[in-house]
C-alpha cells in the first residue's frame, strides 16, 4: 500500500530532516508512529498525504510513484486516505455536520444521497446533537471527534491520524483508540501518530520510531 | 468506514435521541462571500460596464447615421454648370441633363429651379434673396438606378468635352472623409473596449488572488479532502459570477438609460433647438447599440467568472 525507499528529505538548503527512511505499509496493518518532538514525525506525515515530495528516495503509494503524480491524479489518492489533523483543520464557517460531509461534497455528491450517512457517523462520534453547530462552539475533544469523522466519512483504505487523542481526556482518547482499532478490523490500514506511551501500551501493534530523522521499526 | 466498524452502542447523548440544539440551515458556500471583497469589485465592474456600454452605444450610432448618411449621398450625383450668360447656361444645363439622361445607370435627371436652389442657399444666405442677380451655378441632380453601372468617370469626361462650365460631383471625397472619421471613431471606440476590458480583468484578478490568500485555509482543506482543482476554481468561480453579473447589469442599465434619455428628449419636447433632434439622432444606436450593450453585460459577467477561475488555477499551482 505504502513503499518508502531510501528517502531523504530537506527543507530549502538546510539539513535534511528525513534520512534513508525507508518502511513499508501493508493493507489492513495497524502501526503506531512516535518520537521526540522535531524528530521529523509530521514531515513524514506530510510526505504519507502527498503534501511534500522527498527531495531523495522513492515513495510509492498505492503502486503510483508519488513524484509523478500531477495534481488531479494527487487529489484522487487523496480521496483514499483520511487524514487527522493535529488542529483539526476544521472550517469555522461551516456547521460540523457540512465539515463532515465535506469529502462527500467535493465528490459532487447530492445532499440528501450522504445526510443519513453524515448523521449516523457524527451521532457515532457522539457529536449527534452538536451537528448544527460552528467549530468555535465546540470543546477541544468535540473538535477532534469532528475531525475524525470527517476523515472517515469518506471509508478511506488508509487513515493517518496526527496526535488524534492529544486534546482529549484519557477516557476519551481510550475510545478513539478502539475506534481506530475497529476501524482497522473493517479492513482500514491505521497510522497513528502519538506521543502518548501509555496509550500505545493499551494495543500491541507494530511501531514506527522516528529520531534524529532516522526511523526505526519495532514489529 | 463500513457499517461493521462502527460499534452497535450509540453515544449516550444520541441514544437519548436528544434534538439538535441549533437548527438546520441550507449548506453554506464553501468559500464564504464574506472573504471576497464583493461590493468594490461589483463598483468596478459596473463602472466599466457602463463606460464600455457608452463606447459601444457611440460607435454603433455614429457607425449608423454615418452609413446613412452615406447611402444617401451616393445615391444622388450632381452635375454644376458655372453661371453665364442665361439663356447659353439653360441651353448648356439642358444638354448636361440630356448626357446624363442617356447614360446607362441614371434613373433620371431633375434641373434644380431657381426657387429650389435658393431654397438649398437659405441657411447661408437667407431668405427673400433676389437670386437673379447673383452668379449662382446651376444644379442638376442625378438619380442612379442602383444598379452601380453607372460609368461616372466616362460621364465626367464626356460632360467637360462638350460643356466646358459644367462639372460633375460624385461626393466621393466627402463621401470618403466620411469613411475616415467613422473608421477612426470605430477605432477608438475599440482601443478604449480593450482598454475597459483590460482593467476589468486586471481588477478581477488582484480580486481572485486576495480571495485565494484570505482562504488559503479552506482551499488547503480542499486539498486535503481530495478536492480537484477544478472543484476549488468552481467555488470561487461561483461568486465572482455573480459578481460580474450583478456590475453588469447595473453598468449595462445606466448605459441603456442615458441612450434611452437621450433618445426621449426631442419626443418630450425638450430643447428648443430645432437642430437639437439632429445632434441626438447622431446619438442614437437603435436596436443594434442596446443589443452590444446588452452582449457587453453577458461579456463582462463571463469575463469575470472565467478570469477568476483561470487565477484560481494559477494561484492553486503554487500552493499544492
Amino acid at each position: 500500500m505504502v513503499r518508502f525507499e531510501n528517502v531523504g528529505l530537506r527543507y530549502g538548503m538546510g539539513p535534511e530532516v528525513l534520512k534513508d527512511v525507508s518502511f513499508g505499509i501493508e493493507p489492513n496493518s495497524f502501526q503506531f508512529l512516535t518520537g521526540p518532538s522535531g524528530a521529523g514525525k509530521t514531515t513524514l506525515m506530510r510526505l504519507l498525504f502527498l503534501s511534500l515530495k522527498p527531495t531523495r528516495g522513492l515513495i510509492t503509494l498505492f503502486g503510483r510513484d508519488v513524484s509523478a503524480l500531477d495534481p488531479d491524479e494527487v487529489a484522487v489518492l487523496r480521496r483514499r486516505i483520511g487524514i487527522v489533523f493535529q488542529d483539526f483543520r476544521l472550517l469555522d464557517h461551516l456547521t460540523t455536520y457540512e465539515n463532515v460531509s465535506l469529502p462527500l461534497r467535493v465528490l459532487g455528491k447530492e445532499e440528501t444521497a450522504y445526510r443519513a450517512e453524515v448523521t449516523e457517523l457524527l451521532s457515532w462520534v457522539g457529536l449527534g446533537d452538536r451537528m448544527h453547530v460552528l467549530p468555535p462552539v465546540l470543546s477541544g475533544g468535540e473538535k477532534q471527534r469532528a475531525a475524525i469523522a470527517r476523515a472517515l466519512i469518506g471509508r478511506p483504505e488508509f487513515l493517518l491520524a496526527d496526535e488524534p487523542t492529544g486534546n482529549v481526556d484519557p477516557t476519551l482518547a481510550r475510545r478513539l483508540l478502539r475506534l481506530f482499532i475497529e476501524l482497522n478490523k473493517s479492513g482500514t490500514s491505521v497510522l497513528l501518530a502519538t506521543h502518548d506511551i501509555a496509550l500505545m501500551d493499551q494495543y500491541d501493534a507494530r511501531r514506527l520510531v522516528i529520531a534524529d530523522g532516522r526511523l526505526y521499526v519495532y514489529d | 468506514m463500513t457499517d461493521a466498524a462502527r460499534p452497535e452502542k450509540k453515544p449516550p447523548a444520541a441514544a437519548a435521541g436528544e434534538a439538535p440544539r441549533a437548527k438546520a440551515r441550507a449548506l453554506a458556500s464553501i468559500v464564504p462571500s464574506a472573504t471576497i471583497a464583493g461590493r468594490a469589485l461589483v463598483a468596478v465592474v459596473a463602472i466599466m460596464t457602463f463606460l464600455a456600454g457608452l463606447t459601444i452605444g457611440t460607435a454603433v450610432a455614429v457607425r449608423g447615421t454615418a452609413s446613412q448618411w452615406r447611402s444617401d449621398v451616393t445615391q444622388e450625383v450632381t452635375i454644376q454648370v458655372r453661371a453665364g450668360d442665361k439663356q447659353a447656361t439653360d441651353a448648356q444645363v439642358q444638354a448636361a441633363a440630356d448626357i446624363a439622361r442617356k447614360t446607362p445607370g441614371i434613373a433620371g435627371a431633375h434641373i434644380l429651379t431657381p426657387e429650389e436652389t435658393g431654397r438649398l442657399l437659405e441657411p447661408w444666405l437667407g431668405s427673400g434673396l433676389e437670386l437673379a442677380d447673383l452668379p449662382i451655378p446651376r444644379v442638376v441632380v442625378l438619380r442612379l438606378d442602383g444598379s452601380g453601372t453607372a460609368d461616372l468617370a466616362r460621364l465626367k469626361r464626356t460632360l467637360t468635352d462638350r460643356i466646358p462650365t459644367a462639372t460633375l460631383d460624385d461626393h466621393r471625397g466627402w463621401s470618403r472623409r466620411l469613411v475616415a472619421v467613422t473608421d477612426g471613431v470605430m477605432l477608438i471606440g475599440i482601443v478604449l473596449l480593450v482598454l475597459v476590458g483590460l482593467a476589468t480583468v486586471l481588477s478581477v484578478v488582484f480580486a481572485t488572488r486576495a480571495a485565494v490568500a484570505t482562504n488559503r485555509a479552506v482551499v488547503e482543506v480542499l486539498h486535503f479532502v481530495g478536492a480537484r482543482d477544478g472543484f476549488i476554481a468552481a467555488q470561487f468561480q461561483r461568486h465572482f459570477l455573480r459578481i460580474g453579473a450583478e456590475g453588469g447589469v447595473i453598468g449595462g442599465v445606466a448605459a441603456a438609460a442615458v441612450f434611452g434619455i437621450l433618445a426621449a428628449l426631442p419626443r418630450l419636447g425638450l430643447g428648443g433647438d430645432p437642430e437639437l433632434p439632429t445632434v441626438l439622432g447622431w446619438l442614437n444606436p437603435g436596436y443594434l447599440g442596446f443589443l452590444g450593450i446588452a452582449l457587453a453585460v453577458v461579456g463582462v459577467a463571463l469575463a469575470t467568472a472565467l478570469t477568476s477561475r483561470f487565477t484560481v488555477y494559477r494561484t492553486l499551482r503554487t500552493i499544492q
